[in-house]
């Protein structure tokens, strides 16, 4: 099939950036929509054109580096699923496509489709971890019974890849969804009880101090985030975070 | 004897390493403040071991290409993590782990490396649970464990199909511990350029900063190594994108041997390819072979029909097809090693039976379990005399549950409904037990240069068994390296701080700009794809799953003509001094085609097949690998001297003092 792109160009931080247009032909039903864009980038070395440059490394849904806003929506218009795992055959012939970044303050563009998502990081740095040294002389793994449940929910809110879809489907340019999948992982296991209510307050600071928006409940996050991250997770976040500031 | 010195520790194989802890030398805290690590590569091996020497005292920088420590391409393992704990109490032991991995890698791996990975395994358990990292239990609350190819105990701990992630989000989160400590400071979207040797010894590397394309220098006591494999020397791979040789290469070409680099891993059940233009393969984890009967028409004309689209597999009788593992293998069938079942794939499509419009693709059917599980079910249900469409519904039912999130993502890949048609699967590239050399340290042969997890070569030989990659890679560095290298920087508690504005430093950040531009200067006109994909044509062609000498002696040519080819008329578009995605790609594909002729040429020296590595030449009558434990029972650790072509080889013969030796037979 044949299809007009328009993506977004833009030089580096400082540039303004615009939409460049763009026809690619020969694109395969079969292909990724990442595939697709490598066809693109061929073709226009072949002009002595810059390439379109975007994220993306495992290709197969897990490292979380892909990063496109396609036609709008985060990751494109298929449910539950990265980029690189969107294919070609959910488009047709002629069909024109616009390519973006995420959109939002706390991840600015660093040149095309690459965007900065160190904020992230800085708030695990803040707190997404249990302070246990890694000396190996901790306790057999057997010996403190965890609820099959918790356990479950634990590893559900860890499955978050950090991609950074439910700041780029949030009006807000919320960061909670993200940041509350964090703070769920560690306070469903009782590993993670001893330090929760600090981890809560110095992650919570941390997205604040970031610039990311404030969650207004609407739920476009759950709907748009490619692993599923449950609501749950900023019901909880906000429940850790009340009995940590009333406590603490 | 060679240069090679494996410093194994005497004594039994199970007191050799709590010996070896005891006598090495130690840094004192105080001295541990004043000297500083380089770790490139943020996967399991090196993001468990920058969070450790971090803890430890030490001053760490970390390195990685990503944007972040955790998208190291540890995260893309799904089936598990291999420890001997003996929880289910099926007479496992750190012996047994021991020797079946041993025997697993075709007798080609360094026994007390082994042992030691064994004899920690079980620590990276509890270390693992204590971090939070989320591993799948049972209602009683305990650890679950499930059963993995060629062993007879279950003894792989997992979390659902995402281990990796999880296991790499644990070392990330003690990562993220010393960094908010102020003890790492992590260099995200940094890729090393090469390693500095100052008086011999490895004092830091040259960076290229992703974003700003500056080069830097960065300075260390010590450097490790923990960028991964070198899968992608095939183009396509289950690699990340991204992953790459550099890091390795560039120290081998500073001096550290390459061990055994054609041992390769190629799995033998992928998505297979479905055009030219696809970038990546996808794995469909391996428990599939559990329940699904590999096949391929047994009549040629049904096979050029299904490829023309004129047939439909699920319309071919019984009687004409041919289960090929089942009829080869009877006593193990379709759960044969990986490295067989790959081959007799490779075989089938060869002489003109694959299916797919490529023909390089086989069916892992799943219709006959869906029968088997739904009469099961029907019975204990109630259903004394259930119809057919009660059968299959049920039958769907439990092969849901046991793999739906594998077949949702066949189905997401290839709009395929895996229920209703077979699923086409055909072999690719996984993993590389081949790597750097390293002692039973983890020192490379340039002092001070140090290798763990992939990039290494010490514990899997010829073939890796599933989920001892993931143990492997937390072992080196949460509990192997942390212990290793005190012993090498006893020496430098008087040293302080390495300067960056030595004569050595100069220059390599001399050549390492210079080799940018001669990348610019080609201004040709091919992309840097044209050549990756050509490379990768080759060595699959020539250097994959069966290997003869004479296509071995064409690829080391054609990959030369290749590599000079590339020199001259490759195109790098826009600016070293930027983001610049075909310039990251043209450093990564040219140290590949220097790979692939090393790669090449090991596989032409080594006059047997073992594990992963089958050279048509050495095989039984009957089609089966032969090894030669009489000449072959060594590491090759090839020295760079110019060419690849001209490398030296040093041999490290193998001592099996716990072991025997055996064939395997799977017939």
């Amino acid at each position: 099939m044949k299809l007009k792109l328009k993506v977004w160009r833009q030089e580096d931080a400082q540039d303004k950036g615009g939409f460049k247009n763009y026809d690619v032909d020969g694109i395969d039903g079969d292909m990724s929509f990442l595939e697709m864009l490598d066809v693109l980038n061929n073709n226009l070395v072949n002009e002595g054109i810059d390439p379109v440059e975007f994220d993306h490394d495992c290709r197969e849904g897990i490292c979380g580096s892909c990063s496109l806003q396609i036609n709008g929506e985060p990751h494109g218009p298929d449910r539950r699923i990265t980029t690189c795992q969107l294919h070609m055959r959910k488009f047709k012939d002629g069909d024109e496509i616009v390519i973006e970044p995420f959109r939002a303050t706390a991840f600015p563009v660093i040149k095309d489709l690459v965007i900065d998502r160190s904020a992230f990081d800085r708030i695990q740095h803040a707190g997404g971890y249990i302070s246990v040294n890694t000396s190996g002389n901790t306790q057999d793994a057997n010996s403190i019974p965890i609820d099959k449940q918790d356990a479950d929910d634990s590893f559900y809110a860890a499955t978050c890849i950090g991609c950074g879809a439910c700041v780029a489907a949030c009006k807000n340019a919320s960061a909670m969804l993200f940041t509350s999948a964090k703070v769920s992982q560690f306070a469903l296991l009782p590993q993670g009880k001893i330090e929760a209510h600090e981890r809560v307050l110095e992650m919570v600071h941390q997205m604040d101090k970031e610039g990311f928006g404030n969650c207004t409940n609407t739920g476009a996050c759950e709907i748009e985030c490619p692993k599923g991250i449950s609501l749950e997770n900023i019901a909880r976040l906000n429940r850790e975070y009340l009995s940590a500031s009333v406590f603490s | 004897m060679s240069v090679l010195e494996s410093k194994i520790p005497e004594g039994p194989i199970e007191k050799k390493w709590t010996k070896h802890k005891n006598e090495i030398n130690l840094v004192n805290p105080a001295n541990k403040r004043n000297i500083d690590i380089i770790v490139v590569g943020t996967g399991l091996a090196g993001g468990s071991a920058a969070a450790t020497f971090a803890e430890l005292g030490y001053n760490v920088k970390t390195f990685c290409y990503q944007d972040s420590p955790r998208r190291a391409h540890s995260i893309a393992a799904q089936g598990g993590i291999n420890a001997s704990k003996n929880y289910q109490g099926d007479g496992d032991s750190d012996y047994r782990l021991f020797y079946d991995t041993v025997k697993g890698g075709d007798y080609r791996s360094r026994e007390a490396n082994v042992y030691r990975l064994a004899e920690v395994s079980s620590n990276i358990i509890d270390q693992c649970v204590a971090q939070g990292v989320p591993f799948a239990r049972e209602y009683g609350g305990l650890l679950d464990n499930r059963s993995f190819g060629g062993v007879l105990v279950s003894r792989t701990f997992y979390a659902k199909g995402q281990t990796g992630q999880q296991l790499l989000l644990g070392a990330y989160s003690a990562m993220n511990r010393q960094i908010n400590r102020g003890k790492i400071q992590s260099f995200n979207r940094h890729e090393m350029m090469d390693l500095v040797l100052v008086d011999g010894k490895a004092r830091g590397i040259i960076a290229r900063d992703l974003v700003s394309g500056n080069i830097e220098r960065h300075s260390a006591h010590a450097v490790v190594l923990a960028s991964g494999g070198y899968g992608n020397v095939f183009y396509l791979s289950t690699n990340a994108m991204g992953s790459n040789v550099m890091a390795a290469w560039r120290a081998h070409k500073k001096g550290a041997f390459f061990a055994n680099p054609c041992f390769t891993q190629i799995h033998p059940t992928c998505i297979p390819v479905s055009g030219d233009l696809q970038s990546k393969l996808t794995l469909m984890s391996e428990s599939l072979r559990n329940d699904g009967r590999i096949w391929v028409p047994k009549h040629e004309k049904d096979a050029k029909a299904i490829r023309e689209g004129k047939l439909k597999p699920t319309e071919l009788a019984e009687e004409d097809r041919d289960y090929y593992l089942e009829r080869r293998y009877p006593a193990f069938g379709n759960l044969v090693p990986r490295d067989v079942a790959s081959r007799a794939a490779k075989e089938r499509c060869d002489e003109g039976y694959g299916v797919n419009k490529t023909g390089q693709a086989v069916y892992l059917d799943f219709k006959a379990a869906i029968e088997r599980y739904g009469k099961e079910k029907a019975f204990t249900s109630g259903h004394k005399n259930p119809s057919k469409e009660e059968i299959i519904k049920l039958g769907e039912q439990v092969v849901e549950s046991k793999y739906g999130n594998l077949f949702e993502m066949y189905e997401k890949i290839t709009d395929q409904n895996p229920y209703k048609t077979p699923m086409m699967i055909f072999p690719a590239v996984h993993y590389t037990m081949g790597g750097l050399w390293v002692d039973y340290n983890l020192m490379t042969t340039i002092p001070g240069c140090y290798a763990a997890g992939e990039a290494n070569f010490s514990d899997h030989g010829a073939n890796r068994l599933g989920a001892s990659a993931l143990m492997q890679g937390l072992a080196d560095g949460y509990f192997v390296l942390p212990y290793t290298i005190g012993d090498y920087l006893a020496d430098d508690i008087r040293t302080g701080t390495i300067s960056t504005e030595t004569e050595e430093f100069v220059t390599a950040e001399k050549e390492v700009k210079e080799r940018i531009q001669r990348l610019f200067d080609a201004k040709g006109k091919n992309p840097v794809d044209y050549y990756h994909k050509k490379l990768g044509r080759i060595m699959w062609d020539k250097c994959g799953m069966s290997r003869n000498e004479k296509e071995l002696r064409e690829a080391m040519e054609e990959i030369k003509e290749l590599r000079e080819d590339f020199w001259k008329n490759v195109r790098i578009t826009g600016k070293a001094e930027t983001k610049n995605a075909e310039l990251e790609k043209a450093g990564r594909v040219a140290d590949f085609l220097e790979l692939g002729e090393l790669f090449a040429k090991d596989a032409l020296e080594r006059n047997e097949s073992c594990g992963g590595h089958f050279r048509e030449e050495y095989q039984t009558e009957d089609g089966e690998a032969l090894r030669d434990d009489e000449n072959f029972k060594f590491v090759s650790a090839w020295e760079y001297v110019g060419n690849p072509r001209d490398a030296k080889l040093h041999k490290e013969q193998l001592e099996f003092e716990n072991i025997e030796l055996k064939t395997r037979s799977y017939k």
